[in-house]
């Protein structure tokens, strides 16, 4: 067996309003769109990702969370319909997913060895969350490939932010241990927004998009800086200074996600391409994919 | 209708260990026997409505009040599903849960009704009346937790709460469905060694105990902040300011500790409080009360030159106005429903889908005007999908239609066909129907219902 590597790494935000907009058969709601910057970036990535001939996705959603441990989704298929508990107006998917289970099994064993505390999600009545669902809707709307979903810690809140950190780097290098010794090709979805403080009311029409804007500029001019971190290739001082980050906009990257994902990918020091930067009631977000095999390839040649 | 009255208020745990394991723990079977003993006291009471607050039910757009009546699903907890599935069927009361929305926006609140089907019901909701009423004899309402309520915000939830109890003419019990402390353990523990996870969120956990003992719930209250500095407070301790609302802001009740225990580090206690008449003995009461909520909530068009918020025909305004994010689109400057009191009365409904504005069945004429085959059975499905939906976002039902007026272009060509559709619907449910034949409607499309429903 080939050595598995991680095809892709992803930002890829999960507000339910993108699935909404989407108008797709497995979500109840209908809408008259919206929020087309990120809907469309999606679509970038989509395009961006067709060639990479990924055979999972692996996604860390902030709205499956656990305090002991990281868990995994551990039983080949969750079916059912999953309700968003906050926008349950937007958000009501049919889900049928079909889980890598060899993958989150050795996803689980590399975090148990790294000292990690590792659940087994074996639940066949489990509901997966919205987080998990829309992220990898968004990337793969067809749902036609298997997926891994790990929980979120909230190590971050009990103890510091750098403690978080440290364990979100520990899961990451799990994680990529686990791709390369189970041979996928693996694209990983870091499922949270950037700023996260957001409105508490909505429009009678939520995809009314008159109303859609940044909460404040200091958000705005923090994801600015993120965002330029990434374009430039400059992800360890973007975990520098993460912890300031999250202070001041509230950031979702607080459940850890990105720094999991920057982990797994070694700390990038090539560019990543930004798809798209977008609001959702008030939040910052942005479709954002690094790309390892090209940076590879421009670096041999 | 005589005044409604909040009868006692408790506190009380949503871990799942006491539902699903007890025997695991003597302490989370003693806290279950506990719950028990609160059970009887409620039944005793001669409540006819349980009203909780659970800190496990997030939101964030204001407040929610389950209006399902009667939510049902298969529940398993994320962080502790290896203790197995919980499935439920809970009896709401919606009427009230719509009383107390109102009462919220009164008092200056967001808050809505939910009433979805599969709609996630948070496991602190599902232990406290698996325990509290386990065969589901009084029914009961849930107010979510809001992430970012502080003090002001949840008291006056508290109080709205209180106000749709008097207006409704309910019986009621508060369940404040928390922890005290609420730091989990963040590596496997045997259940036999299960402790509180912090010392000194025990000694808090125990000050305050000493206190609802003594029935100084207000005193309490207002010790929340200090102790949301000290110790580690399940969600600020939102919910005894909640309760202190609800049961009247005052230290004059009959306090009862049934018991405390740690849950999976937790420190979890089921306490009684009865109102009383002996005076407040001369407790202080030093923070500041609130009737109304004002802040940051209008935030949405809170930058500058954003122009008006939206058409003023996609703003209905005004008391009772339903506006269903799942159904067509006005045509004009109406609400899809408005409410009056008991009563629903939706505005004229046809077969247009919501966001796409396409015709099931197709329309009746093109752009030019020149008539087309369409499938009038296939409208009037369509069109009563649409009424359901509206009912179902008023926090009513089909079940609950009372009058139907039904408008059809075409009386000799489509009566029978929509004739036997709407008996489909409605043949079990029985309400008044009136149907005419019009000339045309303002979309093209051949059949429109205006219905009448009890809320």
């Amino acid at each position: 067996m080939a050595q598995g590597r991680i095809v892709a790494g992803v930002l890829a935000p999960h507000p339910p309003h993108l699935v909404y907009a989407e108008n797709p058969p497995q979500n109840e709601p209908r809408s008259e769109g919206g929020w087309e910057e990120l809907r469309w970036g999606y679509e970038r990535l989509r395009r961006s990702l067709a060639g990479k001939a990924a055979d999972v996705l692996v996604v860390h959603s902030p709205h499956w969370r656990t305090t002991c441990g990281h868990h995994v989704l551990d039983l080949a298929r969750f079916q059912g319909l999953s309700v968003d508990p906050v926008f349950p107006n937007l958000f009501r998917f049919h889900y049928d997913v079909a889980v890598d289970v060899p993958l989150a099994e050795a996803i689980a064993e590399e975090g148990d060895r790294a000292g990690l505390v590792m659940g087994r999600m074996r639940n066949p009545d489990f509901r997966v969350d919205y987080g998990t669902l829309t992220s990898c809707h968004m990337v793969r709307p067809g749902w036609d490939l298997p997926v891994v979903a790990i929980s979120t810690n909230r190590a971050f809140y009990y103890f510091s932010d750098d403690v978080g950190q440290r364990e979100m780097v520990a899961l990451g290098e799990a994680t990529r241990r686990a791709v390369e010794r189970t041979g996928r090709r693996a694209v990983l979805l870091a499922s949270n927004s950037l700023s996260h403080r957001h409105f508490t009311e909505e429009p009678p029409v939520p995809e009314d998009m008159s109303h859609e804007h940044v909460f404040h500029h200091g958000q705005y001019l923090w994801d600015m800086r993120m965002l330029d971190h990434m374009r430039s290739g400059r992800t360890r001082q973007l975990i520098d200074e993460m912890p300031d980050f999250i202070e001041q906009t509230v950031s979702e990257c607080k459940e850890g996600c990105l720094t999991w994902l920057m982990a797994a990918l070694g700390f990038p020091d090539y560019p990543a391409e930004v798809h798209a930067y977008g609001t959702v009631i008030g939040t910052g977000n942005a479709v954002v994919e690094w790309d390892p095999e090209g940076a590879r390839a421009a670096h041999d040649g | 209708m005589a005044e409604g009255a909040v009868l006692a208020g408790c506190l009380c745990p949503g871990m799942p260990q006491l539902l699903l394991c007890p025997e695991a723990n003597p302490g989370w079977g003693a806290l279950r026997a506990a719950c028990g003993r609160l059970r009887d006291e409620i039944r005793a009471s001669g409540a006819d409505l349980l009203v909780l607050y659970s800190t496990q039910w997030p939101s964030v757009i204001g407040h929610q009040v389950q209006a399902d009546p009667a939510p049902e699903w298969v529940h398993v907890d994320q962080e502790f599903h290896e203790l197995g599935s919980m499935p439920y069927r809970l009896r709401m009361d919606a009427d009230w849960a719509r009383a107390c929305v109102e009462a919220a926006h009164e008092r200056g609140l967001h808050a809505r009704t939910v009433a979805y089907r599969g709609f996630p019901v948070d496991t602190g909701t599902i232990v406290a009346l698996s325990l509290l009423d386990p065969e589901g004899r009084i029914p009961a309402s849930v107010l979510s937790c809001n992430i970012y309520a502080d003090r002001a915000e949840t008291l006056v939830l508290g109080k709205a709460a209180r106000d749709a109890v008097r207006r409704t003419g309910r019986r009621a019990v508060a369940v404040a469905v928390s922890c005290l402390s609420a730091r989990l353990h963040t590596r496997p523990v045997p259940p036999a060694q299960d402790r509180i996870a912090s010392l000194k969120d025990d000694e808090w956990n125990r000050k305050l105990l000493e206190l609802l003992a003594q029935g100084r719930l207000e005193d309490v209250s207002q010790l929340a902040r200090e102790y949301g500095t000290q110790a580690h407070a399940d969600q600020k301790l939102k919910a005894i300011w909640w309760l202190a609302a609800v049961l009247g802001q005052n230290n004059r009740y009959r306090g009862m500790v049934h018991d405390y225990r740690p849950v999976w580090g937790t420190g979890c206690a089921v306490v009684g409080l009865v109102p009383t008449d002996r005076p407040a003995a001369g407790h202080e009461f030093d923070e500041e009360d609130v009737e109304r909520y004002s802040g940051d909530r209008q935030v949405l068009d809170a930058g500058a030159g954003l122009g008006p918020a939206a058409p003023p025909e996609r703003q209905p305004r005004g008391d009772g106005a339903v506006v269903a994010a799942d159904a067509p689109r006005p045509v004009g400057a109406y609400p899809h429903a408005r409410r009056v009191g008991d009563l629903l009365y939706l505005s004229g409904m046809g077969p247009r889908q919501a966001g796409t504005d396409a015709i099931p069945g197709g329309p009746v004429r093109d752009t030019q005007g020149r008539p087309l085959a369409y499938d009038v059975e296939a409208q009037t499905r369509a069109a009563i999908a649409n009424v359901r939906t509206i009912l179902e976002a008023s926090g009513s039902s089909l079940e609950r239609v009372l009058d139907v007026t039904v408008f059809l272009i075409d009386m000799d060509r489509d009566f029978a066909a929509f004739n036997r559709v709407y008996g489909e619907h409605f043949g079990a449910i029985g309400p008044a129907r009136t149907t005419v034949a019009v000339t045309a409607l303002p979309t093209p499309i051949a059949v429109e219902l205006k219905v009448i429903a009890a809320a």
